[in-house]
C-alpha cells in the first residue's frame, strides 16, 4: 500500500530535523532577501524553496487535512463507490500524483516568473513561495477535497450547487474567457520565439508531422502502446532539433521557414483550427504524450543541472522597475507581480483539474493532501527554477531579449544604449555573439519568456555538457516549450469548443451535439477566431502584445482562483467550519484586492503603457492630429479598437469577480444567521470497504 | 534488483497508461464476466479510451 512510510521518527529526532529545516530555510531566505552583491548562488533559491515547501506540507497541510477538512480514511471515495474501471478507478496515490502533476504543469510557471524577473528576483521569488504555500496549494487541495465529497463534481457544477445558478454561469463564462486569452498569449510567446528564425520555425513545424506519425502508429500499428510510440516520437523530435540546424544553414530551405510575426500568427491560427477539427487521435493525443514526456524530462534535467552546477544569479534582488516603468510590461510591483506570476503561486485553472479527473481516481480521501497540496508545491518549484534560469543571464542580456522594440528602439545600437543607460550594461557585440552561439540571427525583442528561458537553460546545460552544443540546447528548449504550448493551444481550443457547444446547445439543441460535424466546424471556428484575433493584434502592437495580454491572462486566471475560493469558503461556512474559513477567505481577499487593483489600473491608469483607455485616447488624439504616418496610421484604428476591447474584457472580469464575492458574502451571511440557503451538496458518509478492519496511518 | 526493475517498469507503464488495456481486461474479468458479453478488443478499447479521455479539461496552463 501507499502507506509504507517508515515508522514515525522518535519525537526528539523529528523535532530536531524540523528545527534544522526551519533554521536552514530562514537562513536561505535571509541570504536571498539581503543580498545586494554582484551575484548570488542559485543554491540558496533551491534550499529556501525546498525548506518552505517542506514546512508548508508538513505543518500547514497537516492542519488543513486534520482540522479544517477532517479528511476521513474510512469514508469511501467516489472512485470506490462508483468504481467503473473507466472514469472512477481507485488508483495508487503516486500514480494519481503523476497524472495530476502532468495535467497542472503547463507553460505558465515557466513564462510568468521569466517576465516578472524585470522587477528583480526577490518580489517574484517571495510571491511564488508564499503564494504557493498559503494560496495555490490550499486552493488545489480544497478544490480536490470539495469535489471528492461531491461525487467528483466539476468546479462549475459545485459553483451552481453551492452558490446558485449565477455562480455557475459566472464560472462557465470565466473559464471560456480565460481560455481565449490564455491561448492567444501562449501563441504569442511561440510566435516571438519563431520570428525570423528558420531553425526554430522548422523544428516546431516538424513536431506536427511527428505527432501525426505517432498518432497513426498508436492507432493502427500498435494500438495503445504508449511507451513505444512516445519513445519513437522523442527520438524523432531530437532529430528534428538537429535537422533544424541543417535547414538553417541551407540557403533555399531557410527561406521557406523565415517569416515575420504576423505571418507566423496566421499560421498558428490555421494550425489551431486544423488541430481542433481533426480527430483527437491523429494530432492532439500523440502530441500530448510527447509533450508530457518532454516536459517532465526537461524539468528533471533542469533541476539536476541547477542543483549540480548551481549557477550564479546575476539579476539584482530588486530593480528600479518596481516603480512601474518596466520595459517588458508596465505597472508597479504591486499589484503586477501578483498578476504576472499566476501559475506557480496560485492558478485558478488548477481547480478545474482538481475537480475534473483527479477526484475520480483517489482511492483514499487522505491522499488528497499529498496530491492536492503536494503537486502544487512541485509546480511552484518549477516556477522557482524558471526564475533562476531567467536570472542567471546578465541583466543587460535579459532586458535586451525581452524588451519590445517599441520601448527600447528597433535598432540594436538604440536598444543597447537604452538598456545600458538603465544600469544594465550590454553591447551590440555581446548580443551578436550570443545570437551567433545560439544559432539565431538576432535575439533582440523576443518578448515572452521562451527565448530568454531557452538562453538561460542552454547556458546552464552547456556548462554541464560543453559549449559546442549551445545552439542545439537553445533550439531544444524552444522546441520543448513550443511543443507543450501548442498542446495547450489544441487542448484549450477543444475545451472552449465543448463549452461553446454546450452554451449554444441551450438555444439550438442540434449545435449542442459535440460530434455533429457542422457544429464542430462552426464552434471551433468561433473559438479560434476569438483567440486568433488577440494573437494577431499582439503581433502588430508596437508595445509588444505581451504588455497587454499577459496581465489580462493573469487577471483572468486569478479570477478563476477567486471563484474556486468563493466556492470553498461557502462550503466551509455551510459545513460549520466558520472558525477555519480564513484558510480560504484570506487568499480570496488577497486575490480580490490584487485583481481589482490591477484591473482598475489597466482600465484607468493615465500611464499609456498601463491604462488601456488612456492608450486608446492617446492614439486617437495622435491620429486626429495627423502625427501618425505610414503603417502606424494604418494600424492605429485597429489598435484603438483592440485597446477598448481589452478594456471591456477587463471590466467584465472585474464585475464578475465582485458579483461572485458579494454573492458568496450574502450566502455565508445567510447561512450564519440561519436563513435559507442552497443546502451543502456534500454526499453522505459511506464507509470504505478498502480500509475495513484497519485504519490508515 | 530484477524485481525492483520490474516494479519500476510496471509503475512507468501504469503512469503512462501503457497497460490500460490489461487493466481493463482485469476489471472486466472480475466485474462483467459471465454476463454473456465479450470484452472490447485492444484497438476498439483504445479508440474508446481516447475519445473519453479528451472530453473535458485535461490540460492546464
Amino acid at each position: 500500500m501507499a502507506t509504507t512510510l517508515a515508522k514515525p521518527l522518535p519525537k526528539p529526532m523529528s523535532v530536531g530535523i524540523w528545527t534544522v529545516v526551519i533554521g536552514l530555510g530562514t537562513f536561505a531566505l535571509w541570504a536571498i532577501a539581503m543580498n545586494r552583491g554582484e551575484s548570488i548562488n542559485a543554491m540558496w533559491f533551491i534550499v529556501a524553496a525546498v525548506c518552505v515547501y517542506a514546512l508548508g506540507y508538513r505543518f500547514y497541510s497537516a492542519f488543513l487535512a486534520a482540522k479544517v477538512f477532517a479528511l476521513d480514511a474510512t469514508r469511501a471515495t467516489p472512485a470506490e463507490r462508483f468504481s467503473d474501471g473507466r472514469d472512477f478507478v481507485p488508483t495508487n496515490r503516486w500514480i494519481v500524483f503523476g497524472h495530476h502533476f502532468a495535467a497542472i504543469a503547463g507553460p505558465g510557471p515557466l513564462i510568468g516568473p521569466t517576465l516578472a524577473a524585470q522587477f528583480g528576483y526577490l518580489p517574484g521569488t517571495l510571491w511564488i513561495l508564499i503564494g504557493a504555500v498559503l494560496g495555490g496549494c490550499v486552493q488545489d487541495f480544497v478544490a480536490l477535497f470539495c469535489s471528492i465529497r461531491r461525487d467528483g463534481r466539476s468546479l462549475g457544477q459545485m459553483a451552481r450547487d453551492e452558490l446558485g445558478a449565477l455562480g455557475g454561469a459566472v464560472a462557465l463564462i470565466g473559464v471560456m474567457a480565460i481560455m481565449i486569452i490564455l491561448i492567444a498569449v501562449l501563441g504569442l510567446v511561440v510566435v516571438n520565439a519563431m520570428r525570423h528564425s528558420p531553425w526554430a520555425t522548422s523544428t516546431v513545424a516538424a513536431t506536427i508531422p511527428i505527432a501525426v506519425l505517432i498518432g497513426l502508429f498508436m492507432r493502427h500499428l500498435r494500438p495503445g502502446r504508449v511507451l513505444e510510440g512516445t519513445a519513437i516520437g522523442v527520438v524523432l523530435l531530437l532529430l528534428a532539433v538537429f535537422a533544424g540546424g541543417w535547414v538553417d544553414k541551407h540557403e533555399t530551405l531557410r527561406a521557406w521557414f523565415d517569416y515575420d510575426a504576423p505571418a507566423l500568427a496566421l499560421m498558428v491560427i490555421l494550425y489551431g483550427f486544423a488541430a481542433a477539427v481533426l480527430p483527437v487521435w491523429l494530432l492532439l493525443a500523440p502530441r500530448d504524450y510527447l509533450s508530457t514526456f518532454m516536459k517532465i524530462g526537461t524539468i528533471i534535467a533542469l533541476a539536476i543541472a541547477i542543483i549540480i552546477l548551481n549557477p550564479a544569479v546575476k539579476m539584482p534582488a530588486i530593480t528600479q522597475f518596481v516603480d512601474g516603468t518596466g520595459p517588458i510590461f508596465g505597472g508597479n510591483v504591486f499589484p503586477f507581480v501578483f498578476i504576472t506570476i499566476a501559475c506557480g503561486a496560485i492558478s485558478g485553472f488548477h481547480s478545474l483539474i482538481a475537480s475534473g479527473t483527479t477526484p475520480k481516481l483517489l482511492a483514499n480521501e487522505r491522499d488528497a493532501r499529498f496530491i492536492g497540496y503536494g503537486a502544487m508545491a512541485m509546480e511552484s518549484f518549477v516556477a522557482i527554477m524558471a526564475m533562476v534560469a531567467a536570472c542567471v543571464l546578465d541583466p543587460g542580456v535579459y532586458f535586451a531579449i525581452n524588451s519590445p522594440a517599441g520601448v527600447v528602439g528597433a535598432q540594436a545600437a538604440d536598444a543597447v544604449a537604452t538598456i545600458s543607460s538603465w544600469g544594465y550594461p550590454v553591447t551590440v557585440e555581446q548580443m551578436e555573439g550570443l545570437a551567433r552561439e545560439m544559432g539565431e540571427g538576432s535575439l533582440f525583442a523576443r518578448t515572452g519568456g521562451a527565448p530568454s528561458l531557452a538562453v538561460g537553460m542552454a547556458s546552464i546545460f552547456s556548462s554541464a555538457f560543453g559549449d559546442t552544443l549551445l545552439a542545439v540546447w537553445y533550439h531544444f528548449a524552444i522546441m520543448f516549450e513550443a511543443l507543450f504550448i501548442l498542446t495547450t493551444v489544441d487542448a484549450g481550443t477543444r475545451v472552449a469548443r465543448f463549452m461553446l457547444q454546450d452554451l449554444i446547445g441551450n438555444v439550438a439543441p442540434s449545435m449542442g451535439r459535440t460530434s455533429w460535424y457542422p457544429s464542430v466546424l462552426v464552434c471551433s471556428g468561433l473559438v479560434v477566431a476569438g483567440w486568433g484575433y488577440f494573437l494577431y493584434m499582439g503581433t502588430i502592437d508596437p508595445l509588444g502584445g505581451i504588455n497587454s495580454l499577459w496581465p489580462l491572462f493573469g487577471i483572468a486566471n486569478q479570477m478563476l482562483a477567486a471563484i474556486a475560493l468563493c466556492v470553498a469558503t461557502t462550503v466551509l461556512v455551510k459545513s460549520g467550519k466558520t472558525r477555519f474559513a480564513w484558510v480560504t477567505a484570506l487568499p480570496l481577499v488577497w486575490l480580490v484586492a490584487v485583481t481589482s487593483t490591477a484591473a482598475w489600473e489597466k482600465l484607468f491608469s493615465p500611464d499609456l503603457r498601463i491604462g488601456f483607455l488612456s492608450h486608446a485616447n492617446d492614439l486617437a488624439a495622435q491620429l486626429a492630429a495627423g502625427s501618425l504616418t505610414g503603417v502606424a496610421a494604418q494600424q492605429a484604428p485597429r489598435l484603438i479598437f483592440n485597446d477598448r476591447l481589452d478594456a471591456a474584457l477587463t471590466m467584465f472580469f472585474l464585475i464578475t469577480v465582485w458579483v461572485l464575492v458579494v454573492e458568496t458574502a450574502r450566502i455565508c451571511y445567510a447561512a450564519l444567521t440561519g436563513r435559507r440557503v442552497p443546502p451543502s451538496a456534500e454526499t453522505p458518509h459511506v464507509p470504505s470497504r478498502l480500509v475495513e478492519g484497519w485504519v490508515r496511518d | 534488483m530484477i524485481e525492483a526493475l520490474r516494479r519500476l517498469w510496471a509503475t512507468l507503464r501504469e503512469l503512462t497508461g501503457d497497460d490500460a488495456y490489461e487493466r481493463y481486461i482485469e476489471h472486466w474479468r472480475s466485474h462483467h464476466a459471465g454476463h454473456g458479453s465479450a470484452p472490447l478488443d485492444r484497438a476498439a478499447f483504445c479508440r474508446e479510451e481516447q475519445r473519453r479521455k479528451w472530453e473535458g479539461v485535461r490540460r492546464c496552463c
